[in-house]
């Protein structure tokens, strides 16, 4: 199947009075039709700066996107003036972000932020626009939907939060929707009642998903595709079969030996990544992961290893991988 | 004897008592909570937000003063004894909290941080002071070099270390870690973890630990107690609840936790609704309106924590030990 979004080379920088601070450095990736890319990473890796680049919403300044290009069916976004991108967001590619509370005006009624969306996209009137709202807070499964559709951000619980920011982002049936840590800040049972929200509504509207999450159980149950980032780069991809079962780069196997086994799998101790992520104005030379890394030798300070392909659709930034 | 034994421990926080408006009412965050905690074990506290576990953690110290109840740390009641009897006792029992950023002083140097407890309770000064500093930096994994510096310059990794080496100054038996890794990175959570435990052994400490992440918990923990509203739910062995699970929210919980494991994408028990507000707790049992099995006494009267012979406790009128439905 055709490829609905394809990042190529994306280098993202922010210009501070330190210097430049390149979060996203050299990004490639693409998502097909309907399918899920879930990229994973620690803190600052640069996978939230990467959603933002595709939306266009890097903040300029301190931040640029200095190179690359990202086509979404063949236009390049990086190249669309202010009014095409406007039309391109919300409509076509949409988001939703860790904190629903903060994401939401706390004066306006929700019904009132997902009509602004609906109004402003697709041209609707005024009574037609409120009942495709309470229509998207059905789909939502938002309880009594009728009535919620007048409730303000502050009398809504954190879960049902998310299922409004959710309403929102998908209002203009988008073909991609980007989901920022979606279920970080929630409960983990609510948390399964989200993802399994986002689940059946990506079924039912057929949209890919890039899901952006530092939690590899999440990925693991909800990704077609991974792609594992380090210090602004991509250092493994792969369907989630070949990462989860045979991860080839040192970090995602150290990601996944430090997390705490369950039941017949449980450790005595969690095998830790020593060290910490390096400052991203003071990265090593060479491979980025190699003061944390067991396998490092002389080569990985030399030159940076680039992804290629050891298995069949399954490329590492790694000279000794597996 | 148990080195910290909870008696029916209560902090209800009044709702709405300001200068103009009346009592509405009270949010009962820990609502009758009993247990027990043997010395060296580390006993793991399980629930979602607002389910209490952080307010009885600080209760426990009287950082919170509880409503009513008993807290008895090596046979003494800590609820009964007066401000300077109390400080005593904190020599004993020490926190860690979650959030590294907001808990250290960000105008103290690290050295001071660290050993502010050893002056206040006269244990070092001078040359002493800095030495025993010295020795808990290196403990925690620290350099000596750290001493000097200020809590901006440290990772939080490195800074939920230097909140460790502050609750060990002071030669503590036990500790309340609440949420002590959910701030960090994966990778570096790791090393926390080993550190605590590594801790522990060497020094036997107690931990009382609190956290809603279920695969920490089941690692890190002896025994494990799930909380629901305020109440213990169930509480019993690491790998009897990981295992045997009988009250219906631990199994609910469990099977919302997301596995890194492709083999085992599942089909998860999905709860609906919310956790219903604290300040009108639902009658009878506090999770009835969630659960698939319930019946009709779950709505009428609230189960007690009944135990079985292996120390199980459930508190459940369908699945507990004793059959009431």
């Amino acid at each position: 199947m055709a490829d609905l979004i394809q990042v190529q080379n994306l280098q993202t920088s922010f210009f501070t009075p330190e210097g430049e601070v390149r979060s996203v450095d050299g990004v490639s990736f693409e998502i097909g039709e309907g399918k899920t890319l879930g990229l994973v990473g620690e803190s600052g890796c640069g996978k939230s700066v990467t959603s933002l680049s595709i939306m266009r919403l890097i903040p300029s300044p301190p931040g640029q996107i200095v190179g690359g290009a990202i086509y979404y069916r063949g236009r390049d976004l990086l190249k669309l003036n202010k009014e095409e991108m406007r039309k391109i967001r919300g409509n076509e590619i949409s988001m939703i972000f860790q904190e629903p509370m903060t994401s939401l005006n706390p004066v306006f009624t929700v019904g009132n932020q997902i009509g602004e969306a609906i109004q402003l996209h697709q041209g609707l009137g005024k009574r037609e626009t409120r009942a495709k709202t309470i229509e998207m807070l059905r789909l939502v499964k938002i309880a009594d939907p009728e009535s919620r559709v007048d409730s303000y951000p502050h009398q809504l619980s954190g879960g049902m939060r998310q299922r409004v920011m959710i309403a929102m982002a998908l209002s203009c049936h988008p073909n991609l929707l980007i989901a920022d840590e979606p279920t970080t800040a929630l409960d983990v049972t609510i948390q399964a009642q989200i993802l399994e929200l986002i689940k059946e509504l990506q079924q039912k509207m057929g949209m890919a998903l890039l899901l952006i999450t530092h939690d590899l159980g999440v990925v693991a149950e909800r990704a077609d595709e991974v792609a594992i980032m380090y210090a602004g780069k991509i250092v493994e991809r792969g369907s989630a079969e070949a990462i989860f079962a045979r991860p080839l780069h040192p970090y995602t196997v150290g990601l996944l030996n430090s997390l705490p086994g369950t039941g017949g799998k449980k450790k005595k101790r969690l095998d830790a990544i020593p060290g910490v992520v390096p400052s991203p104005l003071d990265l090593p030379s060479g491979c980025r992961f190699r003061d944390r890394c067991p396998k490092a030798a002389g080569i990985c300070a030399e030159a940076e290893p680039l992804l290629s392909e050891k298995e069949q659709g399954h490329p590492v930034a790694c000279y000794f991988p597996g | 004897m148990s080195l910290l034994e909870i008696r029916d421990l209560k902090k209800h926080f009044p709702v709405g008592e300001g200068l103009f408006s009346r009592n509405k009412g009270a949010v009962k965050a820990v609502d009758g909570v009993s247990l027990t905690v043997e010395e060296g074990e580390t006993l793991g506290i399980v629930g979602e937000s607002g389910c209490g576990k952080s307010t009885l953690g600080r209760t426990i110290l009287r950082l919170i003063e509880p409503t009513s109840g008993e807290v008895v740390f090596q046979g003494k009641n800590l609820v009964a004894m007066s401000q300077r009897e109390l400080r005593e006792m904190r020599r004993q029992m020490q926190i860690i909290f979650q959030d590294p950023y907001a808990s250290l002083n960000p105008r103290m140097r690290v050295g001071d941080i660290v050993g502010e407890g050893l002056e206040i309770h006269k244990l070092a000064k001078g040359k002493a002071k800095r030495d025993r500093v010295m020795e808990l930096l290196h403990q925690v994994g620290l350099r000596e070099d750290h001493y000097g510096r200020y809590p901006h310059e440290f990772s939080g990794g490195q800074r939920q270390r230097i909140g460790i080496a502050r609750a060990l100054a002071v030669n503590p038996k036990f500790i309340v870690a609440d949420e002590p890794v959910s701030s960090l990175d994966v990778s570096i959570q790791a090393q926390i973890i080993n550190l605590l435990q590594e801790l522990q052994e060497k020094m036997h400490l107690t931990y009382f630990f609190i956290s809603h992440d279920l695969r920490v918990v089941e690692h890190i923990s002896h025994r494990v107690a799930i909380m629901y509203l305020g109440k213990v739910v169930e509480i019993a062995k690491s790998e009897t609840i990981y295992q045997d699970a009988k009250h219906p929210y631990t199994r609910a919980l469990l099977s919302a936790v997301p596995m890194p494991d492709i083999s085992q994408r599942k089909e998860h028990v999905i709860l609906q609704g919310d956790v219903p507000s604290p300040v009108h707790p639902p009658p009878g049992c506090a999770f009835h309106p969630r659960c698939a099995y319930r019946e009709a006494i779950c709505d009428k009267t609230e189960p007690p924590l009944d135990f079985a012979a292996d120390g199980h406790g459930v508190a459940c009128h369908v699945f507990g030990p004793i059959k009431r439905a």
